[in-house]
């Protein structure tokens, strides 16, 4: 595990508002964290809970308005993404950072091949051209595992699975072998068996290229198998953050341990039904005062609701945003 | 696609008979006397042998099947006898104008390049100012360019060509004088100062009917960019690093331009249909103006033959425009 190595990535701070018709939308408060070399990070909440605009927020991806990046700073590479220009930024995304999104069946143009798409980022990042881009896109949909690869990059999208089409679309994020994979959700769109193969395929780029990633979903499931760190977002906030063992270990966030009762026990006692947490994830109009997920809290206290709870260390590479200690929990309250 | 083109050709024809037959009965049936502005002092057996010399005297049936035979028979050999000079049609009937007493196609060529100068000419410069229009108003979404185009656009084509038309002579015609305000059939581009001549008579009906065009395809343009704009193909492109210029004229534009592509290829039969008001207007005696006056003067070979050849062109041109999509779209599979 690559712990203490150094980070690649740091948030600090990160900040993002939608300015819309109906009023503000305070998606992303206050973000901070940090992503290492070689580390698989996974990002887990419910949906809306400000995963994915956390990242797009910090690629410059986000539409502007109604975007808008309120504050924080994003260093990768000893620059600041926030501030580095909208030049600069594109020959970071899709080069130095590649991005993997939700769903492989929209996420592809259908009107250009295959091939055509896995060379943009190589003719436009690394400069190639002609057969050399070709080659290197045949490799390309050879290790994300598409058989036939070099006859395939004369296909269209639409003559493709949509297990295969998010292989291509993680080929093109690899293309130019990023120092970075942000994988938003690319799982969720797909069968569970799918869902398998592609885990696995990305456990063995990992392996095989040794980028740092980030993985954001809403299933702690396919976290626990593949993360070396999670990070609990809700309400545009991190909550809880921990190495993956300790926090499936040890929870200390409410949300966290709630989110953890609703993932299905394979083994062990039987649950009864399957439970679920009551209530819908805020939609922000202001900056957070009080802690968001207080009205859905079983251990709601009148502090939850006067303060926004700050993250607080609780053991080595574990913090959580709560007021409240789980009993027995060994660690002093900050 | 060849054997879809094919077999579409091959069931058109079917359709299309079946069209000129219901052209050809309905004109029939609309009251109307060819001989109706020919002097009441006319006695009626003189009145007769009129009528029979313009064919009138057979049943329908037979005349419906010599003019079939006419059209897609003699008419075809005639046009090879011009270019090829041979003699394949030499000495066979052809459907003859009541109204020119002249074949229907001699006086349809006559009057083709006025119309295709002018109202294929608008309908081109039309598409092509409609759609960067459309591309632009689209990326900046409200701005105030997109405000302008809305407004302008739906002035468009809600002012019906007669009043622009006449707006545009007021101003540009009888006021500042820079235009002609009638179309001159008769002037020849032999040289520069002719060719200048052609360019500025043809300036004011062009932009009328430009306006009116670029109006509805600007719009569509602009539809269906803002739908494309909108895809995760384009956060995708976006995210592999590649310039807005590129995201937006390579991605996006190739997506929207394949039902504009398509709208077009429908349009281009109303080319040929002429603009009825506008080259009535501005007194272009092309097709438009042919139709017209064939239908106030009676002309029933005329009417008939044009009508059918706009409806063989309005079904070819659906088959183009399918042939386009299926060529731009590779997801559309007509085998
Ligand atoms: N374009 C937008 N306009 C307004 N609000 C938005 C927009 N995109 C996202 N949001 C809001 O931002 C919040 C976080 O969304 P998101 O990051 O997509 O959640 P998720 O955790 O499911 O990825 C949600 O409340 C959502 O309503
Ligand atoms: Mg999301």
């Amino acid at each position: 595990m690559p712990d203490g190595s150094v980070p690649v990535l740091e948030v600090e701070g990160l900040t993002t508002v939608f300015r819309t018709r109906s009023g503000a939308v305070h998606a992303v408060n206050d973000v901070s964290f940090d992503l290492r070399a070689g580390e698989l990070l996974g990002v887990v909440g419910e949906s809306g809970s400000g995963k994915s605009v956390t990242m797009m927020s910090l690629l410059g991806l986000l539409p502007r308005p109604p975007a808008e990046v309120r504050g924080g700073r994003v260093s990768f590479e000893g620059a600041d993404l926030l501030t580095l220009g909208e030049e600069r930024l594109r020959s970071v995304r899709g080069g130095r950072i590649g991005i993997v999104f939700q769903d492989p069946m929209t996420s592809l143009n259908p009107v250009f091949t295959v091939g055509f798409q896995i060379m943009e980022p190589l003719r436009r990042h690394l400069g190639m051209t002609g057969a050399q881009a070709r080659n290197r896109a045949a490799g390309l949909l050879e290790l994300v595992g598409i058989p036939d690869a070099a006859r395939r990059l004369a296909d269209f999208p639409h003559q493709f699975s949509g297990g295969q089409r998010q292989r291509v679309m993680i080929a093109i994020a690899l293309a130019c072998e990023p120092k970075v994979l942000i994988a938003d959700e690319p799982t969720t769109a797909l069968d569970v068996t799918i869902q398998a193969q592609i885990l696995e395929l990305v456990r063995d780029l990992r392996r095989k290229l040794g980028m740092a990633i980030v993985w954001i979903t809403h299933d702690l499931g396919v976290i626990a198998g593949i993360a070396d760190r999670v990070m609990v977002m809700y309400g545009g906030q991190v909550v809880e953050q921990a190495p993956v063992r300790a926090l499936f270990a040890d929870p200390r966030h409410p949300y966290t341990r709630a989110l953890l009762g609703t993932v299905p026990q394979l083994r062990g006692r039987r649950a009864g039904r399957l439970r679920t947490i009551e209530g819908q994830p805020p939609i922000l109009r202001a900056p957070p005062a009080s802690c968001p997920f207080a009205p859905r809290c079983a251990h709601v206290t009148e502090r939850c609701r006067r303060e926004n709870p700050r993250r607080r260390p609780v053991a080595p590479g574990h913090d959580v945003a709560c007021h409240w200690s789980p009993p027995g929990a060994g660690d002093g309250d900050g | 696609m060849l054997t879809y083109t094919l077999r579409r050709l091959l069931t058109a024809i079917p359709t299309l008979i079946f069209i000129s037959l219901v052209i050809f009965l309905l004109l029939e049936a609309a009251p109307g006397d060819p001989l109706a502005d020919q002097p009441l002092t006319i006695p009626p057996e003189v009145r007769e042998k009129m009528r029979i010399a313009l064919g009138l005297g057979e049943p329908v049936w037979v005349r419906y099947w010599k003019w079939l035979v006419q059209f897609v028979w003699v008419e075809p050999r005639v046009v090879l006898d011009g270019w090829l000079g041979t003699g394949f049609a030499a000495g066979e009937a052809r459907i003859v104008s009541w109204q020119f007493r002249a074949p229907v196609f001699d006086i349809i060529w006559q009057r083709i390049p006025q119309t295709l100068w002018v109202v294929g000419m608008a309908y081109l410069v039309g598409v092509l100012i409609a759609i960067p229009i459309g591309v632009y108003s689209a990326v900046r979404q409200y701005s105030w360019f997109d405000q302008i185009g809305t407004f302008v656009s739906m002035l468009g084509f809600s002012v019906p060509t007669f009043f622009s038309g006449v707006l545009l002579i007021v101003i540009f015609a009888v006021n500042l004088g820079w235009f002609p305000s009638i179309y001159d059939t008769t002037l020849r581009v032999t040289d520069w100062d002719s060719f200048v001549r052609q360019v500025r008579q043809m300036a004011l009906p062009i932009a009328v009917l430009a306006l009116f065009n670029a109006s509805q395809i600007s719009r569509f343009m602009r539809a269906s960019m803002l739908d494309n704009l909108n895809q995760d193909y384009v956060r995708t492109a976006r995210a592999k690093g590649l310039p807005e210029r590129r995201v937006v004229l390579l991605h996006v534009l190739r997506n929207s331009l394949i039902p504009v592509v398509t709208v077009v290829a429908l349009g281009v039969p109303t080319i040929f249909g002429g603009a009825i008001i506008t080259e009535q207007v501005f007194k272009v005696n092309g097709l438009g103006q042919l139709l017209i006056t064939a239908i106030y003067a009676n002309d029933l070979p005329m009417v008939q033959t044009l009508t059918f050849i706009f409806a063989i062109l309005i079904v070819l041109f659906n088959l183009i425009a399918d042939i386009l999509y299926g060529l731009l779209d590779p997801r559309i599979r007509y085998d």
